[in-house]
């Protein structure tokens, strides 16, 4: 409720006059008046229904006093109401005996005992005796009504927070009541499995046992869990999560709500991708994404093998050295998926140590680093409350699914207008007021004809669109926020690069989130882990280097020996991985990682790091959003910190970084270039600070009602940090001046001509897709699924083959066979192939038919 | 002995076997009522009507007219007709859709004119497969005769009726189900206030809810005046009115009666109408409006047949369904099978109403088939207050709707008026009359 015409009315609560906001729900009005009312279908991140009938309370009215849902009404001047009447009490009372007339009460053997919103009211309100003697409703228990969430019906008291969270929040109503009386039952759609990519939320907001998930299903009692908080780095948009073990296991994670960021809600790939840190013991293969590194690694007589700390680093010393003795000889790609402290320690070491400046935390699939520091940059809030949001990316709910929750709201509300550049297919399409559809290598086009008010020729724009979209945009954009990434991995990035240029030029007030989805790598590029970028955001205009696809490029030609590889999940990243194994095939690797990598076949030595939930740090989100990740288990094995890495492998190279800790890399950060590092993981019981602006919104209170199992915020696992504090100076923009749109170098491309009787390839991205995060959890690596060539229905049609025929798909370097599959959001002439999907024999098609060189890819088809 | 010699208002064609059809219509005056109206400004028609008086046909028994008055103020989007009529012993709609259907479309139209609504729905019961048949036929016709569609009867007035079909759920005849219902969704009511129909109804609009009988005594009132049906009747209870007669009675069936004039007596004994009890037996109970009315015992059976004189003893005409128990009837099963209706109709929303009627059911399932407690008759009350406080008349209610607060009515009947059936009940293991 950010009513900015808000002001107060006097309302009487139990007797006593207090004053409240205008406009506010009765139930929270109360509640900030010191009263509570109970209830149970109520969630403050969702619209109020009134159904439960818990939250009862006496209103005085022109016919008197009458019961009326605390939660449904809103307060205005003068009103009464009494919560603690004997009416009140005996409706209420009532409505619990009415709710546990039908529950099982198997309390025992229920997952959300001991954390049961009926089970603590029943406590408060409760007789203790049932006056129920009949036969209690029986159901089939559980059902799988999805393949994470499972459903107990017998315990569900049919609040419909969950029917509500799916339609209303998620977007998409696969679940909804059937039946009617008292067998009402929740029920997904007869034809459709509950699989929405948001499944788990409808878990954490259950307000009894009877949704519970898969993977945390009979794991563990609440009273033994611990809990940290910490920041989700399943992508960029960071959300708040507590996560809990037992027995230094890792068992839940819960979405918390954090205003600017994500209320509460998280996508099943940040929940329940737990597994992957230390549930895959039985792997062992250092190609395996499951298995996790625990001891140093280096090759001898062509395999790896297990090393101390010290000869490993010796060894990967010797590597460096040598190819750093070379100009341009070494340099470094990946670091995404590290902490700021990581980042800057290894951005530091590239420097510094090796003295090089190629380096790259992204794998060619993401937008320029320089252009990304020199847009201005927009927040999640500014974008879910902008009047109009333009998108330039492939499909947030798959790529940034959070953001899509909150830009969603916003654009179904009415509120903001969506434009879509539509390269793809994409889950906000039907809500979006314009769409510009855009082939490959049109974006370009599209968006200069979008600010130089022409007509493009070739893309199939409609004119009267194009209009609409300009009187949205305005004249200079202002209250517009552009949301830019990079849709297509087969197409040259310059295209989409141009596009976002020229429109940040054509709108200067405009703001622009950018979409860049991997875990913190917004916070590797304010490191410095890109050329020409420096720590704190900086950029040193001074100096060039090469980006990840010009190092790999580097290295098959020989001019590059050697390469620093920080993590995994290049090969299944890189639009173009046969090129990129061309390129390690000659090169000398040394591997930083905690986890396996099919790249590891080509490292000389392997340096095994901790990874998320097993260290502490700073991340940086994509509107720029600091905040703590927290630790809660040990690493495994021998594992160290990349801080603690990068210094002793500098140290083996005669220089000291002088970051002898996390914490001492965080206050490097903050004292030397002033970006917030430090004073976010001293106090992580904030919403963290936005780079440049230094807000800092004040934590909502936790809500067991709203988020059952939460627990406070107090336990942040933050107490091991003592040492100094620093007073965060927002006023300092760092040490390093910041790029701007005049030092973005864009390569100067020509796109080719349609060819009709071709396909164009659009490489996207799928939520559940290889990486290591999938691959390694039990719950979500079923649901990955084998790579399909996308098409239109009108393409399908002319070409005779129905969804499930397997085609041959013939690109400029070779073929592969791959099932057909309908998909009427791409446009006609377009071919998709998810990037990161492997074919059911384990081949990457996507790396047969891409060319590393081509600025769009053209594929033909033979059918059988 | 009744008073039957007012006219024929709603029932003028039920002695043809071709009442339905639009060439015995238009032989029997049909559509005369429009032609006048059209010849009239929308604010005479509506004068009409609040000069007659008219109290909804539905149950609730608001005045028509000033159901519109109400909503003149501001323009009201669409006309929703509720014949979603559902409940056990109530089958007077049933009557008008399948016996005179040109007769509603007529009102319908003639009603749409007043309020100055180009959209009209006609919500009919699923169930009713002849009456769904027949409107939409005489929908079709009425387009084909210019009685609908663009310019009706060359006049400047346009009008569209759809004909939609419930899909087999009481509740659906709440108002605000119907409308969430019409909207494609499950019928579950919505919250009041704030969405009274009137101000936030169909797709959120404005939107004018009316019964089928009150739309077909609108023909009639605008061609003989409203001052001709309010001198019908009496007090507030103008005009004729339908009543399902059922129960223990010799003749049951629907009748149009004055109101006010006739008793109880009168309808039920009359050999004109109901024809006395089988078997001459005693009158134990009636329900004089439907099962979710209150009980009379036989002492009111001389109560006018009117809304407030029913009123003022506790009860009410509601949907014109009166059913009349004799001396042999089992107030216990009865109270059980109502209860039973209301369990199974539940729309599940809302936890009072839900848990409240199955529980309810299954308690009093037990008393008549044995396995009754005594506790139980003080624990059917106690969750009968939680489900509607203090078990007052009009209701209080805990629930969203008022299917909730309908569900204690027989059950606090029965119980006040026949506590010792219950306990003989209990003693006897079961149901004593079986």
């Amino acid at each position: 409720m950010t009513d900015q015409t808000r002001t107060t009315v006097s309302i009487t609560v139990n007797g006593r006059v207090v004053e409240s906001p205008a406009g506010e729900l009765l139930i929270e009005a109360a509640e900030l008046a010191g009263v509570y009312i109970p209830r149970f279908c109520y969630h403050p991140r969702m619209e109020p229904v009134g159904v439960c009938r818990m939250c009862l309370v006496e209103v005085d009215g022109p016919r008197g006093a009458t019961l009326q849902p605390a939660c449904f009404i809103r307060v205005s001047e003068g009103m009464s109401v009494n919560t603690e009447s004997n009416k009140v009490k005996k409706a209420q009372d009532g409505v619990l005996e009415f709710l546990l007339a039908n529950h099982p009460l198997d309390c025992p053997v229920c997952d959300k005992g001991g954390e049961c919103p009926l089970q603590d009211q029943t406590l408060v309100h409760g007789s203790g005796e049932t006056r129920f003697v009949e036969e209690k409703r029986h159901f089939v228990k559980p059902i799988e009504i999805g393949p994470l969430v499972l459903l107990d019906r017998e315990r569900c008291i049919q609040c419909s927070r969950c029917t509500r969270f799916a339609a209303e929040v998620a977007g998409d109503a696969q679940i909804d009541f059937a039946g009617r009386g008292d067998l009402i039952e929740v029920a997904p759609s007869p034809n459709q499995p509950f699989d929405s990519v948001f499944s788990g939320n409808t878990v954490q907001i259950c307000p009894v046992g009877a949704l519970t998930a898969k993977p945390y299903r009979f794991a563990a009692r609440p009273w033994d869990l611990e809990q940290v908080e910490s920041t989700c780095t399943a992508c960029a948009v960071g959300c708040r999560i507590a996560v809990q073990s037992a027995g230094n296991r890792l068992t839940r994670v819960l979405g918390v709500d954090s205003e600017p960021v994500n209320h509460g809600w998280l996508c099943d790939k940040g929940r329940f991708t737990l597994d992957s840190v230390d549930a895959n013991a039985d792997a062992t293969d250092p190609l395996d994404p499951r298995t996790r590194i625990t001891e140093p690694l280096v090759r001898r007589d062509g395999e790896l093998v297990a090393a101390t700390w010290g000869e490993a680093l010796a060894a990967a010393g010797t590597v460096l050295r040598d190819a750093a003795a070379t100009p341009g000889g070494v340099g470094a790609i990946g670091g995404a998926a590290l902490t700021n402290e990581g980042a800057y320690a290894w951005s530091r070491f590239v420097r510094d140590v090796l003295a090089s400046e190629h380096v790259d935390a992204q794998y060619g699939d993401g937008l320029d680093a320089t252009l990304v520091q020199a847009l201005p940059r927009a927040t999640i809030d500014e974008a879910a409350s902008a009047a109009t949001v333009v998108t330039i990316t492939g499909d947030l709910r798959e790529e940034l699914p959070i953001l899509f929750v909150r830009l969603r709201a916003a654009v179904a509300s009415g509120r903001t207008n969506l434009i879509e550049f539509a390269a793809g297919p994409s889950a906000l399409r039907d809500l979006a007021r314009v769409v510009l559809p855009v082939r490959p290598g049109e974006t370009a086009v599209v968006a200069e004809a979008l600010a130089s008010a022409t007509t493009p020729h070739g893309p199939r724009v409609d004119e009267f669109d194009l209009a609409t979209a300009r009187d949205l945009l305005g004249e200079r954009g202002r209250g517009v926020v552009f949301i830019v990434g990079r849709a297509n991995a087969a197409e040259h990035p310059a295209i989409v690069e141009t596009a976002i240029l020229r429109l940040a030029r054509r709108y200067p007030d405009a703001t622009f989130l950018p979409a860049l989805r991997r875990g913190n790598v917004a916070g590797a590029l304010d490191m410095g882990l890109a050329p020409r970028l420096r720590p704190g955001r900086g950029f040193d205009p001074r100096v060039s280097g090469r980006d990840a696809l010009a190092q790999l490029d580097a290295l098959a030609s020989g001019e590059q020996r050697a390469l620093l590889l920080l993590g995994g999940g290049l090969l299944n990243n890189v639009a173009d991985a046969d090129h990129a194994i061309a390129a390690l095939e000659r090169a000398s690797v040394v591997a930083v990682t905690g986890h396996g990598d099919p790249a590891l076949a080509y490292a000389e030595v392997v340096l095994p790091a901790s990874v998320q939930h097993e260290r502490s740090g700073t991340v940086t989100n994509l509107e720029g959003r600091v905040s703590a990740v927290t630790a809660k288990l040990a690493a495994p094995g021998s594992a160290w910190s990349d801080v603690a890495i990068a210094s002793e492998l500098a140290e083996e190279l005669g220089r000291d970084l002088g970051l002898s800790s996390v914490e001492a890399a965080a206050k490097t950060i903050e004292e030397t270039t002033g970006y917030p590092a430090l004073s976010v993981l001293t106090s992580a019981a904030t919403e963290g600070v936005v780079v440049g602006r230094g807000e800092r919104v004040a934590r909502r209170p936790i809500d067991p009602m709203a988020t059952p199992g939460l627990r406070s915020a107090d336990s942040v696992g933050l107490a091991a940090f003592g040492g100094d504090t620093v007073t965060l100076d927002v006023a300092r923009t760092g040490s390093a001046v910041a790029a701007t749109l005049d030092d973005v170098l864009v390569e100067a491309v020509t796109v080719p001509p349609f060819d009709a009787y071709a396909l164009s390839l659009y490489a996207g991205r799928r939520l559940y897709d290889g990486g290591v995060a999938v691959c390694g959890s039990s719950a979500l690596a079923a649901l990955v699924t084998a790579t399909t060539l996308a098409l239109n229905h009108v393409d399908l049609d002319r070409l005779g083959v129905s969804p499930g025929d397997v085609v041959t798909v013939r690109g400029p370097r070779g073929a592969v066979d791959l099932p057909v599959a309908l998909d009427d959001q791409l446009a006609r002439g377009v071919a998709g192939v998810a990037v990161g999907t492997l074919t059911r024999d384990g081949a990457n098609a996507l790396a047969t038919l891409m060319d590393r060189n081509a600025v769009t890819v053209q594929v033909r088809l033979e059918t059988r | 002995m009744a008073t039957l010699d007012a006219p024929r208002i709603v029932t003028s064609r039920a002695a043809y076997a071709d009442s339905h059809t639009l060439a015995r219509y238009l032989d029997t005056g049909g559509y005369q009522g429009l032609r006048q109206a059209l010849t009239m400004f929308p604010e005479q028609v509506a004068a009409e009507v609040d000069a007659a008086s008219l109290l909804g046909r539905g149950g609730a028994g608001f005045p028509a007219g000033r159901k519109w008055s109400m909503l003149r103020k501001s323009p009201v989007s669409y006309l929703v007709v509720n014949g979603d009529e559902s409940e056990p012993a109530t089958f007077k709609d049933h009557f008008l859709v399948e016996r005179d259907p040109h007769q509603l479309v007529e009102g319908v139209i003639i009603a749409a004119y007043a309020l100055q609504v180009t959209q009209a729905f006609i919500f009919l019961r699923g169930e009713f497969a002849l009456g769904l048949e027949r409107v939409q036929q005489a929908v079709n016709e009425a387009y084909e005769h210019g009685a609908l569609g663009r310019g009706i009867f060359g006049s400047s007035f346009s009008l569209d009726i759809v004909v939609h079909p419930g899909a087999g759920a009481y509740i659906c005849g709440e108002e605000t189900a119907l409308i969430e219902a019409l909207e494609g969704k499950r019928g579950f009511p919505r919250i009041k206030p704030p969405y009274f129909p009137a101000v936030t109804g169909l797709y959120g609009e404005p939107t004018v809810v009316n019964n089928v009988e009150t739309m077909s005594n609108l023909p009639w009132i605008v061609q003989h005046g409203g001052a001709a049906f309010a001198a019908l009747g009496a007090g507030r209870s103008t005009g004729t009115r339908l009543f399902a007669l059922a129960g223990r009675v010799r003749n049951p069936g629907v009748f149009e009666i004055e109101m006010v004039k006739n008793t109880f007596r009168d309808l039920i004994f009359d050999p004109r109408l109901g024809g006395g009890i089988i078997d001459d037996r005693r009158v134990k109970a009636i329900i004089p409006g439907g099962v979710s009315a209150p009980w009379f015992g036989p002492e009111l059976l001389d109560l006018p047949l009117g809304q407030d004189e029913v009123a003022e003893r506790g009860s009410m005409l509601g949907s014109g369904s009166i059913v009349v128990m004799d001396e042999t009837s089992c107030v216990v099963r009865a109270a059980w099978r109502i209860t039973k209706f209301f369990s199974r109709e539940s729309c599940g929303q809302c936890t009072p109403c839900r848990e409240g009627s199955g529980w309810l059911e299954r308690i009093l399932y037990r008393l008549e088939h044995g396995g009754g407690r005594l506790e139980d008759v003080d624990l059917l009350l106690d969750l009968s207050d939680n489900i509607a406080p203090g078990l007052t008349w009009p209701p209080q209610q805990t629930t969203i709707c008022v299917l909730g607060p309908s569900i204690p009515s027989s059950i606090h009947a029965a119980i006040s008026m026949f506590r010792d059936d219950f306990y003989e009940h209990v003693e006897h293991g079961g149901c004593p009359h079986d």
